[in-house]
């Protein structure tokens, strides 16, 4: 008699899958979404919803029958409308032609970026804190993923020569996010000049997600692909509506950049997400058309991140002012637990949710990710049960 | 066209530079949100000092921009009688004064909470309120519809309040939102 043996299902999964470092945060975030009486600072999208003529725009483009595919590109119309948008903020063109894609949300775009320019065994430098994506991104593709830290004292930006030195030969690819998500770091004009010597000294290429340019609270928002023809050729912009019309659930995002390397990304979105949803583009379009609704989003936002960096100042946190984007930062190092510690005890003992800023990197050990995407009222609350509970624990 | 009940707007005698007028219609923005808003939380939101919210909250007050602070009240809610009616009211301007005076001599009345001038088939929009459908009726009838310069009224019962002040009534549905997202 032959017993057949069992074929565990793990062994089937792909090594490059099985190298990405499962979190143990996702138990924590399990039993923060099933508590009751919650109060999130965890949550990495806008707590407005999209404004309704974007919404009716949609709902109208379903009720005409917009169902079919659209060209793979991205409706010519969205994407002229992103030249002008990205022209307006940036000052970089971007010929809608054959230099913009539309893509399924900036995710995807930072997907196939990723996957258009790296061969494997290519390096990848990402600056620490970082987007929880671009490193399984980076893995996937086959590529190796390095990462700067950048420190609180620097305010969290890029150094040119910290970035220098984690460069080899088999560097390829920078992604820069700014502002950044979780720290809410920018970089300003100098600071982005700095590594543009570096990216073109070692021939490198930009990814740069700039999701969060429309929420700088500080100065105008400088894409590192505006500082000259050079970078405007090694950069690929990418941004999206997400977060500055709340369109998260929509999927829309959009890559530019030189269409050598559009098209490649392009090759690989006709055979793989084919176009973006046609509805959500049809709203997209609505959306770039409609430009109050994202300046008193940015003004409310504004408010509500001097109220979080004030109040966790007076709290005892230490808390860097965050310019851009819509987290706070700050320290618990003086509380004595580790970020994970903190983040928990804090869940179980108040019912507030931040997200421990390890789940960024090893440089985010000692910081939490506060996001100040809900009412000036819950931010209250959540600031004073934060200060119950390191009263309880510090003094 | 006039707008009797609007802020008045007077001639600055000091010259405003475009900082002041961004903090101010900021705070104005606020406290049009939420009335109690505490000068030290504005003073955070905006990034000034306390002293320079208050002063400027004093001169809006004093100069008639900010004309006064109410709770929106859901008084169905609080278990107390409220009644309220929208009333048309077609007029007779006068020569000189146009709308004015009438319109003047509608607001007097405790019971009427808005007059406003509108365009379109009538031209004065009174708000009133009473305890009880009968006290609303009977204040239009002897109180408004006699007036001197009043030719018709028409008026409509405020059955149901879905939106108020830009306060929704009915409670919005749970966030949908996860509770966390990277």
């Amino acid at each position: 008699m032959v017993i057949k043996m069992r074929t565990s299902m793990h062994d089937k999964i792909s090594e490059r899958v099985m190298r990405i470092r499962g979190s143990g945060i996702r138990e924590f975030f399990d039993i923060a979404q099933r508590m009751s009486d919650v109060i999130s600072l965890g949550v990495g999208e806008p707590d407005f919803t999209a404004p309704w003529s974007v919404r009716e725009a949609c709902i109208y483009a379903l009720e005409k029958g917009y169902t079919s595919y659209t060209s793979n590109w991205g409706i010519l119309e969205l994407r002229e409308a992103i030249s002008d948008m990205i022209y307006k903020e940036t000052g970089v063109y971007y010929n809608p032609e054959n230099e913009i894609i539309v893509t399924t949300g900036v995710s995807e775009a930072a997907d196939i970026a990723i996957r258009a320019v790296i061969n494997a065994g290519d390096e990848v430098i990402l600056h620490e804190p970082s987007y929880v994506s671009y490193e399984p991104c980076t893995i996937f593709a086959g590529g190796v993923p390095v990462s700067v830290r950048t420190h609180v004292e620097d305010e969290f930006r890029l150094n040119a020569d910290a970035l220098e030195s984690k460069i080899t030969d088999r560097t390829k690819v920078l992604i820069l996010n700014y502002p950044n998500n979780p720290t809410g770091a920018i970089m300003r004009r100098k600071d982005l000049e700095e590594i543009a010597d570096v990216v073109c000294e070692h021939d490198l290429i930009v990814i740069s997600d700039e999701i969060y340019s429309k929420l700088t609270y500080e100065g105008k928002h400088v894409s590192i692909a505006s500082l000259d023809e050079e970078m405007k050729n090694r950069t690929i912009m990418l941004n999206g509506l997400s977060k500055s019309h709340a369109m998260t659930g929509f999927r829309i995002g959009f890559a530019s950049g030189s269409p050598v390397i559009i098209e490649a990304m392009m090759k690989i979105h006709q055979y793989t997400m084919l176009c973006a949803p046609t509805t959500a583009q049809i709203a997209a379009l609505e959306a770039l058309r409609d430009e109050n609704s994202v300046e008193r989003m940015v003004a409310e936002y504004n408010r509500r991140r001097r109220m979080i960096v004030s109040g966790l100042r007076d709290i005892g946190l230490d808390c860097f002012e965050p310019k851009g984007a819509f987290y706070a930062f700050p320290s618990i190092r003086s509380t004595g637990m580790t970020s994970e510690m903190f983040a928990r005890n804090l869940l179980f003992e108040e019912h507030v949710v931040v997200v421990p800023g390890n789940v960024f990197g090893d440089s985010g050990e000692g910081f939490i990710r506060c996001a100040y995407t809900l009412s000036l009222h819950k931010i209250r609350e959540a600031l004073s049960r934060i200060e119950r509970f390191i009263d309880r624990h510090c003094r | 066209m006039l707008c009797g009940v609007a802020a008045a707007s007077h001639v600055e005698m000091v010259v405003m530079n475009s900082e002041y007028e961004k903090v101010k219609n900021e705070i104005l923005h606020i406290l049009e949100e939420n009335a109690r808003a505490r000068e030290s939380e504005i003073s955070r939101m905006l990034g000034i000092s306390e002293e320079e919210v208050k002063r400027i909250i004093e001169d809006l007050e004093r100069r008639g921009v900010i004309r006064g602070y109410r709770a929106v009240i859901d008084w169905e809610k609080a278990g107390v009688e409220c009644v309220r009616a929208l009333i048309e009211v077609k007029v007779s301007p006068e020569r000189s004064t146009g709308y004015d005076t009438i319109a003047e001599r509608i607001a007097k009345f405790p019971e009427v909470k808005t007059v406003r001038l509108v365009s379109g088939e009538y031209d004065l929009s009174v708000l009133v309120e009473g305890k009880t459908m009968r006290d609303v009726a009977y204040f239009v009838a002897e109180k408004i519809a006699p007036l001197e310069r009043v030719r018709e009224t028409v008026t409509h019962f405020l059955l149901k309040t879905y939106k108020e002040e830009g306060i929704l009534y009915e409670d919005e549905k749970e966030n949908r939102r996860l509770t966390i997202s990277l």
